[in-house]
């Protein structure tokens, strides 16, 4: 139960966070994408942020047995460089642009009760539902 | 000046989050595999801790749209099949990439992850392609 109260209050810092920075407000993310336009960088500040604390604190964590609340850690192995991975990144960035929304925003932005991200966030479940229908069928090597 | 400090300092809270879940659960807060994992392909006992992150990240918009609701501005001046368009790509994207910008650009980069830098560099490179082509094909209004 621990481990799950705790999702739960670091949801609500994350969102409280993308709230804060700007990443809930699409023209930004347009902005900041907007490289050969009127560029708006300021969201490079959002990322060095984040990254900053967490390349810090994850050199204290990472010395742990393990995490407070689980009995082993969950973090991804995979090492191999593989297609999937930039083509699937690639399709994203395509999709972040055009709508400004990325998956943590689009999912704060449900609470705003505004019609577009709710469009965009059950078309983006839908995107997750055709790649496993996919994945069914050709068993993606991710 | 407020240009940049709020965005820093929503990444300074981004960053703590994710070293929290990290610290208390042992798992990385990367928003589309924990959607995915919740929502498109739940596993049996892998889905609780799920439900609570999203459920904690809604309540955090709820918070923001009493406190800071100029936070939603509502989308980008496009017409509504982008959104469409938008959202499946960002979807089966994300699943097939292994990750967003908080799993990959957040988490990842974090953990010096060859993997996660490459998929940063990739989806940013396409999203600056993709403004520069949508904006020549006249699709944003």
């Amino acid at each position: 139960m621990r481990n799950k109260i705790s999702a739960f209050a670091v949801g609500v810092l994350f969102a409280i966070g993308l709230g804060i920075s700007g990443m809930t407000r699409p023209e930004k993310v347009f902005g900041f994408l907007d490289v050969f336009g009127s560029w708006d960088a300021s969201l490079i500040f959002v990322m060095l942020g984040a990254v900053i604390v967490h390349f810090i604190a994850f050199r204290f964590i990472a010395r742990r047995k393990s995490p407070l609340f689980s009995l082993q850690w969950h973090l991804p192995t995979k090492k191999e460089i593989t297609a999937p991975l930039i083509a699937g990144s690639f399709i994203f960035g395509v999709g972040w642009a055009l709508a400004g929304y990325c998956p943590g925003p689009a999912l704060v932005s449900l609470a705003s009760f505004q019609i577009r991200p709710i469009i965009f966030f059950v078309s983006m479940i839908l995107g997750m539902f055709l790649f496993r229908l996919l994945d069914r069928r050709f068993r993606i090597q991710r | 000046m407020e240009n940049y400090y709020l965005p820093l300092i929503g990444g300074l809270l981004i960053g703590t989050a994710v070293s929290l879940m990290l610290y208390l659960t042992g798992r990385v807060a990367g928003v589309s595999g924990i959607i995915y994992g919740a929502a498109a392909n739940p596993k049996k006992g892998d889905t609780a801790w799920r439900w609570y992150f999203i459920s904690g990240m809604f309540v955090g918009g709820l918070i923001l749209m009493v406190l800071k609701p100029e936070s939603f501005s509502g989308g980008l001046p496009t017409q509504d099949w982008t959104l469409i368009v938008a959202g499946l790509l960002v979807g089966f994207g994300t699943v097939l990439g292994s990750g967003c910008t908080s799993g990959h650009g957040v988490c990842g980069t974090s953990r010096l992850s060859i993997r996660s830098m490459l998929a940063t560099l990739t989806f940013i490179l396409a999203g600056v392609l993709a403004v520069f082509l949508f904006r020549k094909l006249g699709v944003f209004l």
